[in-house]
C-alpha cells in the first residue's frame, strides 16, 4: 500500500495508561496518515475509548510519544491538541440543542471583530457555505439543533469539527442510533472529508459501516492493539476474530500485532 | 419569519394572557382600566420587573437565585441607611447599593460554581442570610423614610406629554432602523431576508402598542420614569443575551454546560458574571421599590416579592429548565402578576385568596413550561 513509506500525520508510539489497579492501555502504537480513514475497532473495554481520549490530550498518557506531522509534541490538554489540529467529535455530540446551527458551528469561536458585538451575517454566510460545501443538508442554518435529526446533528457536528482547519478528525460511534438513510449521509460526509486530504478515525461496533468507508482498521483487546488490517485484504470473520480474541491460524494482519512487541 | 415564529410569537400567550386578565377585572371592576390605576400598575411592575430581568438571566442558564427578594430589600437598606443616617450624596448611596448587589451575587455565584453547591440551596441559605443583614443594617430604627429629592424622584418623577412622545419615536424608530438596517446586512452578505410584510406588521404592532400606552398614560401623569427604567434595563439585556459574546456564552450553558465547556467558554465565569448580575439587578429594583414606598422596613424585599419575580420569569416563557427564553418575559410576565395582584386589590379580596391565586398561576405557568418541555424531549427535540 505504500503507507509505510509516509510520514503518518498522526503518530503515537508505545503508548501506556493506568487508572489505579486497571492497565487501561498497553504499549499501544496508533498512527493516521493523510487521506485515509482509519477503523478502530475493539470489544467493550478493549481501550478504544481511553486510546481516543489520549489523542485527544483528555487523558495524559504514563508513557509513549505523541508525534503531529513527523514532530515530537508535548501534549497536557485537549486544547493543544485542537491546536494541532486534531479534532474529536464524541457520541454525545457536543450541541447545544437550544442554539442554531450557526450558534452551534461557531461556539467557541464566535466572530465578532474583537468587539463584544457578534457579527451574525459573516457567521451565517460562512456557516452556509461550509455545510454546502460537505453536502450536509438541512432545513436553514437558522433551525435550533433540537429540531434536527440525528444524522443531521451527526454532521454538524463533524462540520464544526473540521471547519476551523483541522487535519485529523475523531469520529466516536457516528453511526450508532442512527437510521439507514441518516447513516448513509453520515458516511458519505466521512468519504468528503477523505477526499478533502483529512486523516479520519472512525470509532465503531458496526462492522459494514467499517468495511464501507475504512481504508485501515485497528483492533484493540485488553488494552493492545493486537491486530491491523488492509481493509481490500480482510475478511469480516478475522476482524471480528481479532476483536473477540477467537484468533485462527495466523492473522493475515499488514504489519504485527502489539503483542508481539512486549 | 422564523424569528418571528420563535421570538414573537413565543411571547403571545402571554400577551393574550394579559389582555384577557385585563378584560376581566375591567368588567369585575372599571376602575381597572382608568389611565390612574394603569399608571399605578406600571411603577408597580417596576421594581418587580427590573428584579425579574436579573432572574431571567440565572434562569436562561438553567440555575434558580432564591435570595433575589432579599438582596432587593438588604441594598435598599443599604441605600437607605448611607443616604438617611450618614448623609452621603443620593447617587452615591445607590451606587453603593448595587455594588453592594452585585458584591452579594458574586458571592453566591462562586459558592455555587467552584464548590459545587446546588445554586437553589446556597441562594436559600442567602434569602435567610441577607434577611437578617437587613434587620442589621436598619438597627433598632426598623424603618427609614426617604426624604432625598433624587431616591424619591426614581419612582416618583413622570414624563411631561411633549418628552413621553419624544420617547415613543425614538423607540419606533430605533426599532424600523435597526430593522433595515439588520435587512440590508443580510441581503449584502447574500442572505434570506425574511418578508418585509411580516416585519412591517411587527412595526405596525409596535406603533400601535406605544401609541395606546402613551396616550393612557399621558391621561394621568405622563409616563413614569420608573417603567423607562425597566424598559431601559430590558432592551440593553435583551441586546447583552441575543447579540453579544457573553449572552451567546449564558445560552450555551443552559443548553448544555458540557458541550460550552468542551467549546473552551468558561462556564464557571458565566455562572458567577451571571449571579452577579442578577445581584445588582436586584439591588437595582429594590431601589426602585424603596422609591415607590419611600421607605424601607424590616420586611423590604420579604413577603411574596421573591415568588412574584420568579412568576413574571417563567409566566413571559423564560424556561426553568434553561437556555431558553427571553429578557422581555421579565416585563410581559411581571406585567401579569402585577395585574392579577393589582386587580385583586382593586376588588378588595383577602390577603389568603391573593395568595392562594398568585400560587395558582405559579403553577399553572410551570406547568406549561415543564409540559413543554416534556413534548420536545418526548419528540427527540430537548
Amino acid at each position: 500500500m505504500g503507507v509505510a513509506t509516509r510520514t503518518p500525520i498522526l503518530q503515537l508510539a508505545g503508548i501506556s495508561k493506568r487508572f489505579g489497579a486497571v492497565q487501561a492501555l498497553a504499549d499501544v502504537d496508533f498512527e493516521v496518515y493523510a487521506e485515509e480513514v482509519v477503523g478502530l475497532v475493539g470489544d467493550n473495554g478493549a481501550g478504544k475509548s481511553t486510546l481516543v481520549k489520549t489523542i485527544a490530550g483528555i487523558n495524559v498518557a504514563d508513557q509513549g510519544t505523541y508525534s503531529f506531522q513527523g514532530k515530537a509534541v508535548h501534549v497536557h490538554g485537549p486544547n493543544d491538541v485542537t491546536k494541532l489540529g486534531v479534532s474529536t467529535v464524541y457520541q454525545d455530540l457536543a450541541l447545544c440543542d437550544n442554539l442554531d446551527v450557526v450558534n452551534n458551528l461557531y461556539l467557541g469561536r464566535e466572530d465578532s471583530g474583537g468587539l463584544p458585538v457578534l457579527k451574525e451575517e459573516p457567521m451565517e454566510k460562512r456557516a452556509r457555505d461550509v455545510l454546502r460545501g460537505l453536502s450536509v443538508k438541512i432545513p436553514h442554518v437558522r433551525t435550533p439543533v433540537a429540531e434536527l435529526s440525528g444524522g443531521q446533528r451527526q454532521s454538524v457536528a463533524v462540520a464544526r469539527s473540521v471547519m476551523w482547519d483541522a487535519k485529523v478528525v475523531l469520529l466516536d460511534e457516528p453511526t450508532a442510533a442512527l437510521g439507514v438513510a441518516q447513516t448513509r449521509q453520515v458516511l458519505d460526509l466521512i468519504l468528503r472529508l477523505r477526499e478533502r486530504g483529512l486523516g479520519v478515525v472512525v470509532i465503531s461496533h458496526n462492522m459494514a459501516d467499517v468495511f464501507e468507508v475504512c481504508d485501515r482498521i485497528v483492533v484493540m483487546r485488553l488494552g493492545r492493539r493486537v491486530a491491523t488490517f488492509d481493509v481490500k485484504a480482510a475478511s469480516r470473520e478475522e476482524v471480528v476474530g481479532a476483536i473477540t480474541g477467537a484468533e485462527f491460524g495466523k492473522l493475515r494482519a499488514s504489519d504485527a500485532p502489539a503483542e508481539d512487541l512486549a | 419569519m422564523r424569528r418571528l415564529r420563535e421570538g414573537d410569537v413565543g411571547s403571545l400567550p402571554v400577551i393574550v394572557g394579559l389582555i384577557l386578565i385585563w378584560a376581566v377585572f375591567w368588567f369585575l371592576n372599571p376602575n381597572f382600566l382608568t389611565p390612574r390605576n394603569l399608571t399605578n400598575l406600571a411603577t408597580q411592575t417596576a421594581a418587580t420587573g427590573t428584579i425579574s430581568v436579573g432572574i431571567v438571566l440565572v434562569l436562561l442558564l438553567g440555575e434558580i437565585d432564591l435570595s433575589v427578594g432579599q438582596v432587593s430589600g438588604l441594598c435598599a437598606g443599604i441605600m437607605a441607611v448611607l443616604n438617611v443616617k450618614h448623609g452621603v450624596p443620593a447617587w452615591l448611596a445607590i451606587a453603593s447599593a448595587v455594588a453592594a448587589g452585585g458584591a452579594i451575587g458574586l458571592v453566591q455565584g462562586f459558592w455555587f460554581s467552584r464548590l459545587r453547591i446546588p445554586s437553589f440551596v446556597v441562594t436559600l441559605a442567602g434569602l435567610l442570610a441577607w434577611q437578617g443583614a437587613l434587620l442589621l443594617v436598619l438597627g433598632s430604627t426598623g424603618t427609614l423614610n426617604l426624604t432625598d429629592n433624587t431616591v424619591d424622584a426614581l419612582a416618583g418623577t413622570y414624563l411631561p406629554d411633549w418628552a413621553g412622545w419624544a420617547v415613543g419615536v425614538i423607540v419606533i424608530l430605533a426599532f424600523a432602523g435597526s430593522g433595515l438596517l439588520t435587512r440590508r446586512r443580510r441581503r449584502a452578505a447574500d442572505l434570506d431576508v425574511g418578508p418585509i410584510g411580516a416585519w412591517l406588521a411587527g412595526l405596525i404592532v409596535l406603533v400601535i402598542l406605544v401609541a395606546a400606552a402613551l396616550l393612557v398614560l399621558n391621561g394621568y401623569l405622563g409616563v413614569p420614569l420608573a417603567l423607562l427604567i425597566l424598559l431601559g434595563f430590558a432592551a440593553g439585556f435583551d441586546f447583552l443575551v441575543r447579540r453579544t459574546r457573553f449572552g451567546r456564552y449564558i445560552m450555551a450553558v443552559g443548553g448544555s454546560p458540557e458541550a460550552a465547556r468542551r467549546a473552551g467558554i468558561s462556564v464557571n465565569g458565566i455562572r458567577v458574571a451571571v449571579f452577579a448580575l442578577a445581584g445588582v439587578m436586584a439591588a437595582c429594583g429594590g431601589v426602585l421599590a424603596a422609591s415607590r414606598l419611600l421607605a424601607v422596613n424590616q420586611s423590604s424585599g420579604g413577603s411574596d416579592l421573591l415568588l412574584n419575580v420568579i412568576a413574571a420569569a417563567v409566566i413571559g416563557g423564560t424556561s426553568l429548565f434553561g437556555g431558553r427564553g427571553s429578557v422581555w418575559s421579565a416585563v410581559t410576565g411581571a406585567l401579569v402578576i402585577i395585574s392579577i395582584s393589582n386587580g385583586m386589590d382593586l376588588l378588595g379580596l383577602p390577603a389568603s385568596i391573593k395568595f392562594v391565586i398568585t400560587g395558582a398561576v405559579l403553577l399553572a405557568a410551570v406547568t406549561i413550561d415543564g409540559v413543554a418541555r416534556h413534548g420536545r424531549q418526548a419528540s427527540g427535540k430537548a
